[in-house]
């Protein structure tokens, strides 16, 4: 088992005929073959895509609508490249095509939008995780998104942050300790987004294949200190997985947003060392450096 | 983008909002007009920085006996004789830090009566992923401060974005302030004004500290803070004009001309890295191993050639900085871009100090050889901890 997506997943790309679509969606297809089943672009349905996979030229169809894409290849994913100003627009159409599971890699998404956005999401089964994030890798089954390959092994240990360029720290670290991942989330550094911490946290503790956890989260709100208050809870029923950490932005000055729209200690709060506090006290080993984050887990696993 | 307190308030006008009548001064000789187009016999005269605590600042230049940055004038003279001693001086208060920032624009505005002073603001409660209204009884003091002693005094209600601010809430925030009669009639056109403007425009912050109940028991919005959400701004080019660019670090005016998520700090070794979370905890490493950053800079997803070297141009031209730490793990960013960045800033503006390369992710290989060909004075790292520990000791040596 993995979490979020598997070899069966099939994933529509919004916003597939720009540069970073191309380049990315090439990538997926030669990662394991991860199955990319159309684009979707309102001016070209009918038309087809050629990327280069592999050295050899790959199509895929393109369709007008997201709905049309579904019901034509079956998708049950869809990733959006589509640029800052219709990337709201491109989710709700995934939304409102019940499309289970959207990912949103877009940077700079107005936040009044994505708050338009959440209110949508809410009344449907959709789920959607980002935007500003790098996507979700199950290893050698299904990549969507920005993540490097080459550095994911198939293994054990579940890997959900904030921040894109951590999570292939905490990948590569722990492919590099041998542990592999099981599913590794980057849920994205905007202040509203589809998913926090505690729901991949939750479908974590309930995978049998992750034996162990790495979180990263960074300055700005609250979550780290939900999701550490849902993992004491969590405990006391007997549920519990050994657990690596590690907060980005203990050296930040308050007040000013450190590139994340997110990542902003505002109001006295957000700050690195209360968040560090929250998940100590819920039996989390958060590492002072971001280059300790395999061997902390490995420490947390030994006990 | 933050604006000032006179630009705030001449926007929430536009929304028929209560805002005393003012005048903008930018230069002492214009004081006189200003204040003789107010009616008196009370004027206020409140210094236009990007900051706030202004009331409790105190002027650098000035004796610690002199009043702070919001002065009230009970004639013309008294007005005139404020804005000469105000304009151009440095105020320092609990957010500038002691360096203080230069005021350059002052605002006069027409006295009120004061009744009872109020907290309101409004933000993107993420908690909850809505706008939300912050009110509190407790209005003109520092809010922090507030919740810190008294959360219980804080209330915040969240707003449903299909329905807007209803009766409902009116009602709810009406009794959270202890609202009656004309003011309480006010409110009715009040608070959905506020959150009118706020959702327009695309404020990441409205805070109006204090908004007044005055003595005839209207309201007014008495201080106005907005912030805009800079991911917006493409749909606002009409807020562009508001934006003072005197009150913005150099370097960081530099680096948004490039698309640089840049903040300058006060450390000597200069940092480029890809992503916000890894630049961060790049910072973070540094001061693990004992040294200070000078800088956050997250050259982004997106990366090409020119963005690099302007980049490096930037770390490079801060004169604190003794040593430079590229961090790259590429996703989007491809690390041979990086490489071939670095290479052609260094030789267009030189390198006058140790400069550490780490690379990892997206044609690492590729990347390295070009740095290794460059024939450039690089030491790579192979890892994040061996990196911070090799320019840590570049420097102290």
């Amino acid at each position: 088992m993995s979490i979020l997506i598997d070899k069966n997943t099939k994933v529509l790309v919004q916003g597939l005929t720009g540069k970073t679509g191309t380049f990315h969606t090439e990538q997926a297809l030669a990662y394991h073959g991860t199955k990319m089943v159309g684009g979707i672009h309102p001016k070209k349905g009918g038309e087809r895509w050629t990327g280069q996979v592999n050295d050899g030229p790959v199509e895929l169809p393109i369709f007008a609508s997201v709905a049309e894409g579904k019901e034509k290849t079956g998708a049950n994913a869809s990733v959006v490249y589509v640029p800052p100003a219709g990337a709201a627009e491109a989710i709700i159409e995934a939304i409102d095509a019940e499309i289970p599971l959207i990912v949103c890699i877009t940077e700079g998404i107005p936040v009044l939008d994505m708050v338009r956005v959440k209110a949508r999401l809410m009344k449907s089964k959709s789920r959607l995780i980002g935007p500003n994030c790098p996507g979700i890798v199950t290893p050698d089954e299904c990549k969507i998104g920005i993540m490097p390959g080459n550095i994911f092994r198939k293994g054990s240990v579940g890997v959900v942050s904030r921040s894109g360029t951590l999570t292939y720290e905490a990948v590569f670290q722990t492919t590099n300790e041998g542990l592999g991942q099981s599913t590794a989330v980057g849920i994205g550094g905007d202040p509203v987004k589809g998913t926090e911490f505690i729901d991949i946290l939750e479908m974590f503790l309930a995978d049998d294949e992750t034996k162990s956890i790495i979180m990263i989260g960074e300055i700005g709100g609250s979550a780290e200190e939900d999701a550490a208050q849902f993992l004491k809870d969590e405990a006391k029923r007997g549920r519990r997985k050994p657990m690596a950490g590690f907060i980005a932005g203990r050296t930040a000055p308050p007040g000013r947003t450190m590139g994340h729209a997110g990542a902003v200690i505002s109001g006295g709060k957000g700050g690195a060392e209360d968040k560090i506090a929250a998940m100590e006290s819920a039996g989390i080993k958060v590492s002072p450096s971001p280059a300790r984050l395999g061997t902390t887990l490995v420490e947390a696993i030994k006990g | 983008m933050n604006i000032h307190e006179y630009q705030a308030k001449q926007l929430l006008k536009g929304y028929g909002l209560p805002v005393a009548a003012g005048v903008p001064v930018l230069k002492a000789e214009d004081a006189e007009a200003a204040a003789r187009q107010l009616p008196g016999p009370l004027w206020v005269v409140k210094s236009q920085i990007h900051a706030g605590g202004r009331g409790k600042g105190r002027f650098k230049e000035l004796g610690a006996d002199a009043k702070g940055g919001v002065r009230l004038a009970k004639s013309v003279d008294e007005v005139i004789a404020n804005v000469g001693e105000m304009l151009g001086n440095t105020l320092v208060t609990k957010q500038t830090g002691p360096a203080g920032k230069q005021v350059n624009r002052l605002y006069i505005e027409d006295g009120a009566d004061i009744a009872r002073e109020l907290y309101l603001s409004i933000l993107v409660d993420r908690s909850v992923g809505r706008v939300a209204f912050v009110v509190s009884t407790e209005g003109g003091m520092d809010i922090e401060q507030v919740a810190h002693d008294t959360p219980e005094k804080i209330v915040t209600v969240a707003i449903d974005p299909d329905k807007g601010v209803t009766g409902r809430e009116i009602g709810v925030l009406n009794s959270a302030l202890k609202l009656e009669g004309d003011a309480a009639r006010d409110s009715v056109s009040l608070f959905p004004a506020l959150y009118k403007a706020f959702v327009e425009k695309d404020m990441s912050l409205l805070e109006v500290n204090p908004l007044i109940v005055m003595k005839d028991g209207r309201l007014r919005v008495l201080d106005a803070k907005v912030s805009f959400d800079n991911n917006a701004s493409f749909r606002h080019p009409e807020l562009e004009e508001l934006r003072d660019i005197t009150e913005e670090d150099d370097k960081e005016i530099e680096a948004s001309k490039h698309d640089l998520a840049y903040v300058a700090l006060d450390g000597n070794i200069g940092c480029m890295v890809n992503g916000a979370g890894l630049a961060m905890a790049t910072m973070d490493i540094i001061k693990l191993y004992g040294a200070e950053p000078a800088n956050f800079l997250d050259v982004g997803g997106g990366a090409n050639k020119e963005k690099v070297t302007a980049a490096f141009k930037i770390i490079t031209a801060d004169p604190a900085v003794e040593g430079i730490l590229v961090n790259i793990f590429g996703g989007i960013m491809k690390c041979d871009v990086i490489a071939e960045g670095v290479v052609a800033a260094v030789k267009e503006v030189g390198l006058k100090v140790p400069l550490v390369v780490r690379l990892e992710g997206t044609n690492v290989e590729f990347g390295k050889k070009i740095l290794r060909e460059s024939g450039l004075n690089v030491i790579p790292a192979d890892d994040l901890d061996d990196a911070a520990k090799k320019i840590v000791s570049a420097v102290k040596n």
